[in-house]
């Protein structure tokens, strides 16, 4: 079912848009090349288009699950806890104190932002009394994305050229992606997706508490190392790929949970196959409802995403996972 | 208010005072002490430049860091003490990306004037508070509940901005970036005065309904027992808190952390429990017009926009204050 959806929302993304195609148009040039417009529309735009939004909601739905299982929390979510904010940092830092250019230099960038935003926020959200609770660990990251957000704009400040760049990447756009970007970021989002399958079994154990856990005899610390090493090479790459998208890491997980339950091994695939139907539909709504011109992908998760945040805080109890 | 805090407050103003005085001297055209206090006294051996220099570029700029540096201490240590929660502050809270996003709609958009991005902004700010607070509600407000519906409000208010960033064409962008940063720089009499009344009439307001916060901070099941109308005083602090951050949100732009930060070093300084209102507006009075000052002079003849100064300072503050807050456990 959920594959057939993504399918359709495959096809719906790579026809839809300022320029409808048709099926068979899109079929007839992608099998006889014409070199007419439409060809290079979607050879040139779509395709990447629709490959980036696969790839990168693929990896935040299955980052976010690895989260929120890491840190037994419902509110968590690479926006949430700060990391989507320390990979624009690190981007930024990149572009102007080390002029790096193109995905190839981004990504570890991006890669080392949202890696030390992410431990630096756990680290302090689980610092003191009662360790990692929802409520310090979102505090953390806001605060941590109020921090990283304000350095992120003093240095964009210092050079208009950055600005511009920056202000293009920040809203989160499936389109800056071209295939050659897509084709380097595809072993990132391999070694993250078997490192992600590899750490289920512990984070399963890990949901029943700690010391169950021990009991069990799942090495916890390796676990969890391995859970976190795939969310930050994931979480990273499809930053550095789309830019900081929004609640799509914190919203998928629930979805999946509705759907499966809370076992690992199936909240993972199926959050690989519903994060990117999300991060589809909104790239192809933003398409259609403001033409001609476009609202980024990531513009539409957090208008459509927020309202779902502030309905799971407020449900009564906020549950610890 | 006990003399600590009587000391506290004084020196703080003292700092304030030396600031003002010392960036009404310095500048493209410096003065002696000596012609800017004859400008002051209204006397005759001033030029009429001097006296346009100090009246009309300066003072309006000095003041207003003050004024502005007194609304956000204020405003801050009412939403801190109100949500008993050290780290809510308008700035997390997502009462400025409120404010940010109406007035980044504005110059983007509209491409409107200085006057009618700060009515926005208000408008802006008191239309976000007024949402959060009415979501975060059910059977009464709680403390973290508030910031947490604040965090989410703020990603999608932020995200609005930074669209309509993308829509523009790069000057104006970065014209709306600095708003975004804030900064006092060029502010006029039209713009400063708004806060100033704002800052007067507020302040005893605040006074007067924080009196039965005594029995708040106890919890709220005591403050119900001992018959304070949690709910109300508590909304009517809001209000003052939020009215406070919006106008001088609107006459400067959102500036990061001064509500944050200026309540917790009155705190500090006073070394008592609860947080002392008036020693909080005093410090936040200080910290911005030393930071206005630095603004302006650190890479003279460039100026920075003062909102840089601030997170660049106040951010390692935050985290200092949660890893501190969380290791007494009074943060959840």
């Amino acid at each position: 079912m959920a594959v057939a959806v993504l399918a359709a929302a495959t096809a719906g993304s790579v026809l839809l848009g300022n320029q409808a195609i048709g099926v068979r148009t899109a079929l007839g040039t992608w099998l006889h090349p014409d070199g007419s417009d439409v060809q290079r529309i979607v050879e040139y735009l779509r395709v990447p288009r629709t490959l980036a939004g696969l790839l990168a909601g693929a990896a935040l739905g299955v980052s976010g699950v690895l989260l929120q299982g890491l840190t037994r929390n419902a509110l968590a979510g690479p926006e949430v806890l700060g990391v989507n904010a320390g990979a624009a940092l690190t981007v930024v830092l990149g572009i102007t104190v080390f002029g790096v250019h193109g995905f190839g230099g981004w990504v570890w960038f991006s890669f080392a932002g949202a890696a030390l935003a992410g431990f630096g926020v756990y680290a302090l959200g689980s610092y003191g009394r009662g360790g990692a609770t929802p409520v310090k660990l979102a505090l953390a990251g806001a605060a941590a994305t109020a921090f990283l957000g304000g350095l992120t704009t003093a240095l964009t400040l210092l050079d208009i050229n950055t600005f511009n760049a920056y202000r293009y990447w920040s809203v989160g756009a499936l389109t800056s992606a071209d295939t050659s970007v897509i084709r380097t970021a595809l072993p990132f989002l391999a070694v993250g997706a078997v490192l992600a399958a590899v750490s289920a079994r512990a984070l399963d154990a890990l949901a029943l508490g700690d010391d169950m856990a021990r009991a069990l005899g799942q090495g916890l610390m390796v676990g969890r190392a391995t859970a976190a090493l795939a969310a930050v090479v994931l979480t990273g790459t499809a930053v550095a790929l789309a830019g900081p998208i929004a609640f799509v890491g914190l919203t998928v997980p629930h979805m999946a949970r509705a759907l499966v339950g809370p076992a690992h091994r199936w909240l993972l695939p199926y959050a690989a196959v519903l994060a990117p139907i999300v991060l589809l539909a909104a790239d192809v709504l933003g398409r259609v409802v403001a033409r001609p011109q476009e609202l980024q992908a990531g513009i539409v998760t957090a208008i459509a995403g927020a309202p779902f945040f502030v309905a799971l805080v407020r449900r009564r109890k906020l549950a610890e996972l | 208010m006990d003399r600590r805090a009587v000391a506290v407050t004084v020196a703080a103003l003292l700092v304030a005072l030396t600031a003002l005085l010392v960036s009404l001297t310095r500048g493209d055209y410096p003065m002696p002490l000596s012609d800017v206090l004859t400008v002051l006294a209204g006397g005759d051996g001033a030029t009429r430049r001097s006296a346009y220099v100090v009246l009309d570029l300066r003072l309006p700029r000095a003041l207003g860091a003050i004024a502005v540096g007194t609304a956000f201490g204020l405003s801050g240590a009412i939403v801190q003490r109100v949500v008993r929660n050290p780290l809510a502050s308008p700035d997390i809270i997502g009462i400025n990306a409120g404010a940010a996003a109406v007035a980044v709609f504005l110059i983007v958009v509209l491409a409107a004037g200085p006057q009618t991005v700060a009515f926005g902004a208000l408008a802006g700010a008191a239309a976000t508070a007024a949402a959060i607070y009415l979501l975060s509600r059910r059977r009464g407000v709680t403390g973290y509940r508030l910031v947490l519906v604040g965090i989410g409000v703020t990603a999608m208010l932020t995200s609005v901005t930074a669209y309509l960033l993308n829509t523009a064409n790069i000057y104006t962008a970065e014209q709306a970036s600095i708003w975004l940063t804030g900064s006092l720089a060029g502010r006029s009499w039209s713009q400063v005065l708004p806060v100033v009344i704002a800052v007067v009439v507020l302040l005893p307001v605040a006074l007067r309904l924080a009196a039965p916060l005594r029995a708040l901070e106890l919890g709220d099941d005591l403050a119900l027992a001992l018959g304070v109308r949690v709910e109300r005083a508590r909304a009517a602090l809001l209000l003052t808190a939020v009215a406070l951050a919006a106008v001088a949100t609107a006459a400067a732009g959102p500036i990061a952390f001064v509500a944050l930060a200026a309540p917790q070093i009155a705190r500090r300084l006073v070394r008592e429990r609860g947080l002392a209102l008036v020693s909080s507006a005093a410090v936040g009075a200080a910290l911005l017009s030393l930071a206005d000052l630095a603004a302006r002079r650190v890479l003279a003849p460039a100026e920075l926009p003062v909102g840089v100064l601030t997170t660049v300072l106040g951010a390692p503050f935050l985290v200092w204050l949660l890893a501190r807050a969380n290791r007494i456990g009074r943060t959840g």
